[in-house]
């Protein structure tokens, strides 16, 4: 069990712990999230990257962030599972990015920009990866309609007779 | 009998002989996209035995094909795919829209999925459920020979009719009301993601 | 005598002359469903390869911001359609996770026989086709063979061969009955003639060896940066497996192994697949055997499960509670927090994010996508070999574009 006074005086930064069910949470601020997560690798066996996922709270009552930023990492020869959340906002939105710690975080990242339009700085290829390039907007926001904006019949129709 | 017709020898006439040929040797061009295309690999397996019907010869290159199969939803990222696909079959050429994303949208009625392929390419057969179980594709693939047999002609004279689209238009009034408030999502300014979809030339008949 | 190319690292691979460029997919048979590949080609030999994925795109985590926890259900079922109820039994693990609820005995095995049956279901799917495109034909038909009787005990359980929506928040659907266990015990007699069968057509047939030993080879420091979970990191010699290291469901009363291979290429995942078959067959086995009587659902009280059809017909408190349950924002409470809970998934740790925000729906829930994980080393994976082993590592790491690309 990683302490969290112990990896707070580490990165020079204050970290809120909390407990739901099994899941250890501790929140951080995004400027010492990658200083937080080299020492979780590099010192504290962290060695796997679960997932990298955002959470919009626009619509959350009480929330003061607008986008959360969840990482989720297991230690694998131990099996302690640890997860980290740190907010941005708009309109920069920028993250450092942790392709340099695990390789798996490029598409993860990928996905988070490309659903939330959150930018990680560093990130050797920051596209879009599930929408088209051609598409402008970031469908996870909760400012965008669940059925969209018709992007997704705007083509052309073609005719049997045509074809 | 003025002419004698000696055996083995039948008068008929040439669509219904052609009809028959084609009928009974159809070739699927499996578009299988998702779960719709795991119970189109259960029809030609083991137990539901699509060779049954002369239409077990999958081929994946659409030059080869006459049967284009859409099995699973069709987003629009795949769209101008699934529209490439159709205009490189030759022609005669029939469409089986299987199961309900393919048909309708199905469950996703989300900003990523068409809702219903006939909003933008001809279908000739659907196929409701989800998926839709084998015995009920192999349904439609009979279903498909008796069409055929009955409207088919040789020269394709039946396609050369079908100039309007049969679908439902390609945006719902609800549509085009979010369309309006979001007035920076200029109709036709976005390209499709595949580059401009080729339209077929002269070159096709039917 | 073989030319060998120059690798100058300073050469862009795309700037030298020999170096040509092939597209594979969307719509390719070796991809299964829908994923494209731009690789780089010299002569054979595959330099390099992009990845573009999202032609089956469909918006399931925004779907599930609208859909309630029993509603939703619907929708992961046609995430990872090679086995369907595994999916189910995730969602709800992280579901009743946040909302705290423990299930009863009953349900606890019988959603572990689910599980095990849809991890055959996957493996024969995967072994089956793994062999298809790799040229062998017949080792598939065998597998599909199994595969219908796997759908047909589904179908008996559930009413729905295919997406079966059984599990519910607290419990499943309807309960199972005798015949029932019948089928399941007969269908777990059979399955080691046909796993026989594909051992002796594949297992050391030079042709599948040749094939896939020393193909897309994973290190096993490679699968642990990489993420890698379930039977991709097993193979690279990670013994890890949610179902024994943190035991969820009936696991932790069964005995069984976890299977792991230090080769790490196409074969070792092969042969991994292969021995978890027949793993999952002991593990429904004991639990066909051991399975409690009692009731399936949790109790009724706690508001958080529909009442049984005849309560609701017959009785004005059923359906009052039938109607508490069904109308939004009434019936249970939701706490106001994040939860993180995964499962082992056929293909490897599959995961939910919930969200709660007090509603019977989720306010965000995140899939953990095993797919979608290991295809990003594909790259990785394939650099070196030639083009006829794409087919060979794309089978071997078990993409299903719909969990890929949601």
């Amino acid at each position: 069990m990683v302490d969290a006074l112990e990896l707070a005086a580490r990165i020079g930064s204050p970290l809120t712990e909390s407990t739901f069910r099994d899941n250890r949470r501790m929140d951080v601020a995004a400027t010492h999230i990658l200083p937080l997560l080299t020492t979780l690798k590099n010192d504290f066996g962290f060695n796997m990257l679960i997932d990298l996922t955002a959470v919009d709270y626009l619509e959350y009552e009480g929330a003061r962030d607008r986008f959360g930023v969840v990482y989720l990492l297991l230690n694998v020869d131990s099996g302690e599972r640890l997860i980290l959340r740190t907010a941005v906002n708009l309109p920069e939105a920028t993250l450092p990015t942790a392709t340099g710690l695990w390789r798996g975080a490029d598409w993860m990242e990928r996905e988070v920009f490309d659903m939330f339009g959150i930018r990680f700085a560093g990130h050797p290829d920051l596209r879009r990866i599930l929408m088209p390039d051609e598409f402008t907007e970031f469908p996870l926001r909760k400012d965008y309609p669940v059925k969209g904006r018709g992007e997704r019949h705007n083509f052309p129709v073609i005719t049997r007779a045509g074809s | 009998m003025a002419v004698g017709l000696p055996e083995n020898v039948f008068l008929t006439r040439l669509d219904a002989a052609a009809n028959w040929a084609r009928s009974n040797s159809l070739w699927p061009m499996p578009f299988a996209t998702a779960c719709c295309g795991i119970e189109l690999m259960a029809t030609a397996a083991s137990r539901y035995d699509l060779a049954r019907f002369g239409a077990e010869v999958m081929r994946f290159s659409p030059r080869q094909c006459d049967l284009l199969i859409v099995a699973g939803r069709v987003v629009m990222k795949m769209l101008p795919v699934l529209q490439r696909i159709w205009l490189q079959m030759p022609e005669p050429k029939w469409c089986i829209s299987m199961g309900a994303c393919a048909c309708s949208g199905g469950v996703f009625d989300s900003y990523a999925v068409v809702q219903g392929v006939d909003r933008f390419i001809p279908v000739d057969m659907y196929v409701p459920g989800c998926p839709p179980r084998p015995e009920q594709l192999l349904a439609a693939i009979i279903d498909m020979q008796e069409k055929i047999r009955a409207t088919g002609t040789v020269m394709g004279r039946e396609f050369m009719a079908r100039t309007s689209p049969m679908g439902p238009s390609p945006f719902d009034a609800d549509e085009l009301l979010r369309i309006k408030d979001a007035s920076f999502v200029q109709l036709g300014g976005l390209s499709s993601p595949m580059g401009s979809v080729p339209r077929a030339g002269g070159s096709n008949h039917g | 005598m073989p030319l060998t190319p120059v690798d100058d690292p300073e050469v862009k691979s795309s700037e030298r002359e020999y170096v040509w460029t092939l597209n594979f997919g969307p719509q390719h048979p070796a991809t299964h469903t829908t994923l494209r590949l731009v690789l780089t080609l010299d002569g054979e030999r595959v330099l390099d390869a992009v990845p573009h994925i999202g032609y089956l795109h469909s918006g399931f985590e925004k779907l599930g911001e609208t859909l309630d926890f029993n509603q939703y259900v619907t929708i992961v079922d046609r995430m990872n359609y090679i086995s369907p109820l595994a999916n189910e039994i995730a969602w709800h693990h992280a579901v009743e996770k946040l909302l705290n609820i423990e299930l009863t005995p009953r349900c606890k095995y019988l959603r572990t026989i689910l599980a095990e049956l849809m991890r055959l279901h996957d493996h024969l799917l995967n072994v089956g086709t793994t062999a298809l495109d790799l040229g062998g034909f017949t080792a598939f038909l065998y597998a599909f063979q199994q595969r219908e009787k796997i759908y047909d005990i589904v179908e008996t359980a559930s009413g729905q061969r295919f997406h079966t929506s059984y599990t519910r928040v607290g419990g499943v659907l309807f309960d199972v009955n005798n015949a029932w266990v019948d089928k399941v015990r007969a269908f777990v007699r059979g399955v080691p003639k046909t796993h026989d069968e594909v051992h002796r057509l594949l297992t050391k047939n030079r042709i599948f060896i040749e094939r896939t030993r020393g193909i897309g080879y994973l290190s096993h420091d490679d699968a642990i940066n990489f993420s890698a979970t379930g039977p991709v990191a097993r193979a690279s010699g990670i013994e890890r497996d949610l179902r024994k290291d943190e035991p969820y469901l009936a696991y932790a009363d069964l005995d069984f192994d976890v299977v792991c291979a230090k080769s790490g290429d196409c074969y070792g995942r092969y042969l991994v697949r292969m021995q978890e078959i027949l793993e999952s067959l002991k593990i429904i086995e004991q639990a066909i055997e051991n399975i409690p009587a009692g009731p399936v659902n949790i109790d009724v009280v706690s508001d958080m499960v529909l009442p049984a059809k005849p309560a609701v017909y017959r009785s004005i408190e059923g359906l009052i509670q039938h109607f508490e349950v069904i109308m939004p924002n009434r019936g249970y409470d939701v706490p106001r927090e994040q939860v993180y809970a995964a499962t082992e998934s056929p293909n490897g740790e599959l995961g939910f994010y919930i969200v709660g925000n007090a509603e019977t729906r989720a306010y965000r829930v995140r899939t953990r996508p095993p797919s979608y994980i290991h295809f990003g080393m594909f790259p990785h994976m394939i650099r070196g070999h030639q083009l006829g082993d794409v087919a060979a590592v794309l089978g071997s790491i078990n993409i299903i574009a719909a969990e890929l690309d949601r």
